[in-house]
């Protein structure tokens, strides 16, 4: 425990999980306001733009959040990783550094016109301001997954005598074929996210009888919405993120999977404990021959399990890293199954009178956000012992001259910063969606 | 290209203080200059659509950093790893004090959030000068480019080193007040009525102090880091920079007292640009000087990133400058004329 590593990695990992809470959000309300300005702007019916009002309120709250959370994740590459950062500057410093001019600059000029401007713009210019919003914000993911890729799957590099990596090719760097997947992929999480959140308080409206236009269009759009991400979620982005890893990372499938012996037809663990020591899967019910079909797209093909590589390249937490990748796929089945349903119910004509089903929709909102967190836990995880894949390992990326008791210090006190934020938005949520739509441009007395 | 990108570097972290700090600098005095709610909501409607894209102007400046010297941000972050947290704890609150401060109308929830705003607006131009202080004067660099540093120590530059000794935080106050003093002629000029009018006595209570505070914090640089003030003679630039300064600092005196506020606020702008550039100037080469051995000091020569990653980013920083550029010129003249403060529900 006097390791300075562990604390690094919990603080990185405490604040990273903390602050992707609330980008999640942004990025799917900030496509689905897009959305729903469109849709008003083209049928010019009010309720479309009383929606959009009332998420635009929520995505402030949330992009504040998401700001104030992320600004200390830039300055901990140099605090917490700083052999790291030393090492690999000269590589994702590119990304980084652009994501800060080509995406944080956009973000943070519009915000204040999207939140505040609808009447001053006009509808036309206050859709571009939500379109700018936007594009930054998925810009912004763009830029850090492609980061994150890097380290998943270097590509376009060369590394000197000492160990220092440089670009050697832009293109290929920012084309990394595991980042575009990656960025896709979350993408529709994100999506996923704020579908599932605009369902459910169009839900709970519903539920109640209160703001009915708005109630609709919420619980529509954020039902279809839902479906389709949902859908693009699992096939084909989140399966061809399956092969991906097959391919380049063969031991954290395995690890994934609890996947400990090698041989053809494997199966794919539906349920079931990994005991790490005994080398086994406690209590398993499987699928026979399925694992080798994801993999391989072939149901005979022979999976490699742990047993075929040394304990000293085996992810360093195999249990949380299990737990977490069947977490995420399980509730990905379930969110297809659940949005299929309200759509089937929503094009039958039920839907808004179903209160079994709006119940379900109205408590489904937090299971997106686990499914995100556990998806990263997955990557980050899976990547382990190495912090760049195959040439940096996670013990050689810490700062050297930090020691354990600092950084406990300031985890302690971030640990406490963030339970009174998550508390204060959950409180100031709550209240908008108590409060409901605003009118244009009337004062409010609440 | 080292040369260049050390420019770029200084000239984003420079454009940052201008910017980011004039809202700390009306943050400081927010409690002094607005007494009443509606004045309140006046100075947050100045500040309001742009603290948050002035503080991407500190992100912009570490990516600039971590792009081209990754060796100067990894070292310099983790040697002052708690002050670092500190100024983050700061930004943090200060974000989301003006962020949830308009969400709820009841006063002692909106006292609660412009007491968080001014303390913090208060602390971070403290620990943003005090870092400066930390790289004039030194750090201990070993012979592998690593330091680390105690919050304080002997509290004396000459003995053990700490991240806050007097000259330190001598620093940090010259940079609260040359902070305040700018906000003060912001809020003179994008204010009106009796919080333009407070803002405008303040800025001249302010200037003495400017004045004296910069003097001594000169005084000070002498005694810590002789041979910064004497690169400062030798080279043309230090001395055009510092010239600039006190021209900046004369026209923000004289344009306040004949009423000419936009060139006052410019004035103290080139006067912030103008210290923060002589003091690069001066430094240059040097990133982080080693206190223990002059020769194992980070420079933009010995710290930068190979010459294909300095080449690759001048491919299209150039480009997302303009932009942003673009983005801060659309903002500034949407939100042109006098603030005031919104209807309720409808801004800040
Ligand atoms: C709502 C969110 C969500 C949902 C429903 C899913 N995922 Fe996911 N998944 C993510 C959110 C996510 C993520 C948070 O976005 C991750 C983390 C890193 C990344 O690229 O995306 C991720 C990573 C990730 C990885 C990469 C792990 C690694 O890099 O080691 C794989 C193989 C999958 N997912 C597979 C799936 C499959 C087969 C799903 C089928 C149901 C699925 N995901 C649903
Ligand atoms: C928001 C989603 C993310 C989550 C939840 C997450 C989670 C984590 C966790 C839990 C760790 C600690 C792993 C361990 O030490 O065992 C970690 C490490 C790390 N992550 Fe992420 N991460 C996310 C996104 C990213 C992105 C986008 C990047 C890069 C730009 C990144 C960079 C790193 C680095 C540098 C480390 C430290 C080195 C290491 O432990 O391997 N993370 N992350
Ligand atoms: C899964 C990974 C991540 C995604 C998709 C993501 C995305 C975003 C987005 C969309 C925003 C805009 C604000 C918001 O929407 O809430 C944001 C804010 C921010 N993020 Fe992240 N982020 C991720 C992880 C990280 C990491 C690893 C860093 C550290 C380098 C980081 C640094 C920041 C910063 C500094 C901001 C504030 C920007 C501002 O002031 O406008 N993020 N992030």
């Amino acid at each position: 425990m006097s390791d300075p590593l562990f604390w690094h990695r919990l603080q990185f990992g405490f604040t990273i999980t903390y602050h992707y809470l609330f980008p999640q959000l942004t990025m799917g309300l900030a496509l689905l306001i897009v959305v729903l300005k469109g849709i008003g702007l083209r049928t010019g019916r009010p309720e479309f733009d009383d929606a959009a009002r009332f998420w635009i309120r929520i995505f402030g709250l949330s992009f504040a959040m998401g700001v104030v959370t992320g600004i200390p994740m830039e300055f901990q590459f140099g605090t917490n990783w700083a052999g790291f950062s030393a090492k690999a500057g000269g590589v994702i410093g590119q990304t980084l550094a652009m994501e800060g001019i080509f995406a944080f600059f956009l973000e943070s000029s519009f915000l204040a016109l999207l939140v505040w401007g609808e009447r001053k713009l006009g509808p036309r210019k206050h859709f571009l301001a939500a379109v700018a919003l936007f594009v930054g914000s998925w810009a912004s993911g763009y830029f850090i997954v492609t980061t994150n890729a890097f380290m998943q799957h270097p590509v376009g590099y060369t590394r000197d005598a000492n160990g220092v990596l440089s670009i050697a090719d832009l293109g290929a760097y920012l084309a990394n074929p595991w980042g575009l997947l990656e960025y896709a992929h979350t993408m529709c999480g994100a999506a996923v996210t704020g579908a599932f959140a605009m369902a459910a308080v169009g839900a709970y409206w519903s539920l109640r009888g209160e703001h009915a236009a708005a109630a609709r269009v919420s619980l529509n759009t954020g039902v279809v919405a839902g479906l389709i991400a949902a859908m693009l979620s699992a096939m084909p982005t989140g399966h061809e993120q399956g092969r991906m890893v097959a391919a380049h990372q063969p031991i954290t499938l395995a690890a994934m999977e609890g996947h400990f012996k090698s041989g053809p037809k494997a199966p794919l663990a539906v349920i079931g404990q990994p005991d790490v020591a005994g080398r086994k899967l406690d209590n398993p019910i499987e699928l026979p021959a399925v694992l080798s079909y994801i993999a391989y797209g072939d149901f005979s093909a022979n999976v490699q399990g742990l047993e075929d590589f040394p304990e000293s390249e085996w992810p360093t937490n195999i249990e949380l890293l299990y737990f977490s990748f069947h977490i995420m796929v399980g509730l990905g089945t379930l969110f297809i199954g659940l949005m299929g349903i309200a759509t089937l119910w929503l094009w039958r004509g039920w839907l808004a009178t179903s209160r079994w089903l709006l119940w379900s929709i109205a408590l489904a909102f937090p299971f997106p956000f686990i499914a995100n967190t556990a998806g990263w836990l997955s990557a980050e995880l899976g990547r382990q012992p190495w912090l760049i894949y195959g040439i940096m390992r996670t013990a050689e990326g810490g700062s050297p001259t930090v020691h354990g008791g600092s950084t406990l210090f300031t985890t302690l006190g971030f640990a406490g910063l963030y339970l009174v934020l998550g508390m204060l938005f959950l409180m100031l949520v709550a209240r908008e969606v108590e409060h409901g739509p605003r009118p244009l441009g009337s004062p409010d007395h609440d | 290209m080292e040369a260049l990108w050390f420019a770029i570097a200084v000239m984003v972290f420079a454009v940052y203080v201008v910017l980011d700090g004039f809202d700390f600098g009306a943050g400081a005095l927010h409690l002094l200059v607005a007494r009443s709610d509606g004045e309140r909501r006046q100075v947050l409607a100045a500040i309001g659509p742009f603290w948050d894209g002035n503080e991407v102007w500190l992100l912009a400046g570490g990516g600039v950093l971590f792009l081209a010297f990754p060796k100067v941000l990894a070292s310099g972050l983790s040697g002052l790893y708690l002050a670092v947290f500190m100024l983050l704890w700061v930004l943090i609150l200060r974000g989301i004090a003006i962020e949830f401060r308009s969400h709820v109308s009841d006063g002692m929830w909106r006292a609660f959030w412009d007491a968080t705003f001014s303390l913090a607006s208060v602390l971070a131009p403290v620990l943003l000068g005090a870092a400066l202080g930390n790289v004039v004067r030194g750090v201990p660099l070993s012979a592998d480019g690593w330091f680390a540093l105690p919050l304080f120590d002997s509290f004396s530059p000459g003995g053990a080193l700490g991240i806050l000794d007097w000259y330190t935080v001598l620093s940090g106050v010259t940079a609260l007040a040359v902070l305040a003093h700018h906000g003060a002629l912001f809020l003179t000029w994008k204010t009106d009525g009796d919080v333009s009018s407070r803002s405008r006595a303040l800025a001249a209570r302010l200037f003495p102090v400017v004045v004296v505070l910069w003097l001594v914090a000169t005084a000070g640089t002498v005694y810590v880091a002789p041979h910064v003030m004497g690169a400062v003679a030798k080279r043309p630039l230090a001395i055009a920079a510092t010239l600039a300064a006190c021209v900046g600092l004369a026209t923000s005196v004289l344009a306040r007292r004949r009423g000419g506020d936009l060139a006052a606020f410019l004035g103290s702008s080139a006067f912030v640009l103008g210290l923060l550039a002589a003091t690069a100037a001066s430094l240059y080469p040097v990133w982080l000087r080693s206190t223990i051995d002059p020769a194992w000091s980070l420079t933009a020569a010995n710290a930068a990133a190979a010459p294909e990653s300095l080449r690759a980013g001048l491919l299209w920083w150039p480009f997302g400058l303009v932009l942003a550029v673009c983005y801060t010129t659309l903002i500034f003249r949407h939100h042109r004329g006098k603030a005031h403060a919104a209807a309720e529900g409808e801004g800040y």
